[in-house]
């Protein structure tokens, strides 16, 4: 009896230390994370421009813009251009590295010291050490091998068919490093057990892949399936950097629906509009996420 | 599995091939960092006069010390306050029971889904009415806690056993002893990943940093680096100097601590 009420004030006593712990950190939350997502939604139904004192209520206009703004489907359409063709291709080059560098004897640590680095480095200067190799000649190398091999010059950035492609290609050089960090995580967990056995059975290599290593790999994908549509959704500084001179490339070529919302809030001061485009942002990101749950889901 | 000796022998000449190209950008910058004159456009990654004169220049005609320093202070302040906060909060979650913890733990988790692009609006407001604008406060505030590190933590103080804390309060000490002395010790591996990422991230992070600093002294190393660009927009070897000293740190970081950094890269991917 005794016992039981001290380890009851010993329960509510360490309760109390619990809700001081967590005290500051949902102070932040609350103030740094909720508070303003609810306020981003307010703003997003009025003409706040930072420069008139007030925010006037204008209910869904700025939602109904949307549907008449040629910038927004020129920037979402860029948008979904790099995740539609940005991710297929770095998770195909992930899983090659690490497929490749998982069955090497030797070297395989040096391989996955060089292939994850550009992931680490600045993308401010991964930007602008790609913005050079893509210059016309003779400044820029990959104008000058083409020419070596007598292709002519192209214009690269300054191209609206070209200019999204030159972005993806740095996009994609900079994060093929983690696609195949991850995926080496997952090769690493399958039992060699299933190998042994398969090899036994005389199976090919192809089949092996097949029907062992790609089915147990599953998680693996999904996961950069999800991270890596995040990851290309909200594509901003390589574009900014890149297509510095022309803002996103001539015609708005390749400026991503983020860059949008960039020059929209803080070069046209038009808030409550950017405010709906973040809108936008987040419902895509959020049912990208709950489908990622379900599937993730319906395999238990 | 037949041509499996073949296939073995060019595998690793493949995967160095690729992976030369692979560091052709990074090699490229910094040869082309230690050129000078009419050899930066040479084509060449030779160089056959190698001088740190650009670098000088940098350092003594720019405000590129400033920035670095910049980048430094608000990396090693976000970076304290994640190993601090959320290391508590992940702690707290794992070994503690109080009402309203499942709650309080999905709503830190799902702030992992609010993109930054929608906060900074909200973010810049706060920031331009309280006088945050070209403030070290300004820069580091929003980062300050991560529902990602409280995860993380989580799932490493969950691993431990209890009566390791029980010990403690045995022993008569105080709960925030207990998590300092006891808890903290063994998780030194996740706060040493999670130490990094923050500082790497925080290094790195553009979109902020170039909204909240309009004073040239109060940009970070990415946002000096991207605005002074555009005014050295023809002399490439500078350009490639700023973008060595903004990776440079980086590198030595991660040749220093890759174990931990492909590690803790891995983990995130199997545990998310």
């Amino acid at each position: 009896m005794k016992n039981k009420i001290k380890k009851g004030t010993l329960a509510r006593e360490k309760e109390k230390w619990a809700y001081l712990f967590i005290s500051v950190p949902v102070v932040f939350y609350l103030l740094v994370r909720f508070l303003p997502t609810f306020y981003a939604f307010y703003l997003s139904f009025t003409d706040w421009d930072i420069i008139s004192a007030s925010a006037n209520w204008i209910g869904l206009d700025n939602y109904k813009r949307l549907f008449t703004d040629k910038i927004f489907y020129i920037t979402l359409s860029n948008t979904f251009y790099y995740v539609l063709y940005g991710l297929p291709i770095s998770i195909l080059v992930g899983f090659l590295l690490a497929y490749n560098i998982d069955k090497v004897k030797i070297g395989s640590g040096l391989f996955k010291t060089i292939y994850f680095m550009p992931y680490i480095t600045s993308m401010v200067a991964v930007a602008w050490v790609w913005r050079w190799l893509f210059q016309p000649a003779p400044i820029g190398i990959f104008n000058n091998i083409l020419i070596s091999m007598g292709i002519p010059m192209q214009e690269f950035l300054n191209s609206v068919e070209q200019s999204k492609g030159c972005i993806l290609a740095a996009t994609i050089w900079s994060g093929v490093g983690f696609q195949m960090i991850i995926f080496m995580a997952g090769l690493k967990g399958i039992s060699k057990q299933y190998y042994e056995a398969a090899e036994i059975d005389g199976a090919s290599a192809f089949n092996a892949l097949r029907y062992i290593t790609l089915p147990l790999l599953r998680n693996s994908f999904i996961f950069l399936l999800i991270t890596g549509t995040i990851r290309f959704l909200r594509i901003f500084t390589q574009v900014v950097n890149m297509t510095r001179s022309s803002g996103g490339g001539p015609l708005n070529s390749a400026k991503p629906l983020v860059l949008y919302i960039y020059d929209t809030a803080f070069r046209s001061f038009d808030m409550g509009y950017a405010s709906a485009l973040t809108v936008i942002l987040f419902i895509i990101i959020l049912l990208i996420t709950l489908i990622q749950m379900r599937v993730t889901r319906n395999e238990r | 599995m037949k041509d499996r000796t073949l296939t073995n022998k060019i595998r690793p000449i493949l995967l160095f091939i690729f992976g030369l190209l692979m560091l052709f950008p990074f090699v490229w910058m910094l040869s082309t960092s230690i050129k000078q004159g009419r050899e930066v456009y040479s084509l060449s990654l030779w160089v056959s006069n190698p001088s740190l004169d650009n670098y000088t220049r940098l350092f003594t005609n720019s405000y590129f010390p400033r920035w670095f320093i910049n980048s430094f202070i608000a990396g090693t302040i976000v970076t304290c306050s994640i190993l601090f906060f959320d290391s508590l909060m992940g702690y707290t979650f794992a070994k503690h029971n109080f009402r309203g913890k499942k709650l309080i733990f999905i709503l830190v988790l799902s702030t992992m889904m609010i993109p930054t692009e929608m906060l900074i609006i909200p973010w810049y407001l706060i920031s331009s009415k309280a006088g945050w604008v070209d403030t070290y406060w300004g820069i580091v505030f929003p980062g300050l806690m991560t529902g990602f590190g409280t995860f993380l933590m989580r799932q490493f103080f969950d691993t431990l056993p209890d009566d390791l804390f029980d010990a403690g309060r045995i022993d008569g000490m105080n709960e925030f002893s207990i998590w300092v002395q006891i808890g903290m010790p063994l998780v030194k591996a996740a706060l040493s990943a999670l130490a990094i990422f923050s500082f790497v991230g925080n290094w790195n992070a553009f979109l902020w940093p170039l909204i909240i600093s309009s004073a040239t002294k109060m940009y970070t190393l990415p946002v000096g680096l991207a605005l002074f660009n555009g005014e050295f927009s023809t002399e490439w070897e500078m350009i490639m100097t700023g973008a060595s000293v903004a990776t440079i740190p980086v590198i030595i970081i991660y040749i220093i601590f890759q174990r931990q950094i492909i590690e803790g890269i891995a983990l995130t991917g199997v545990k998310g």
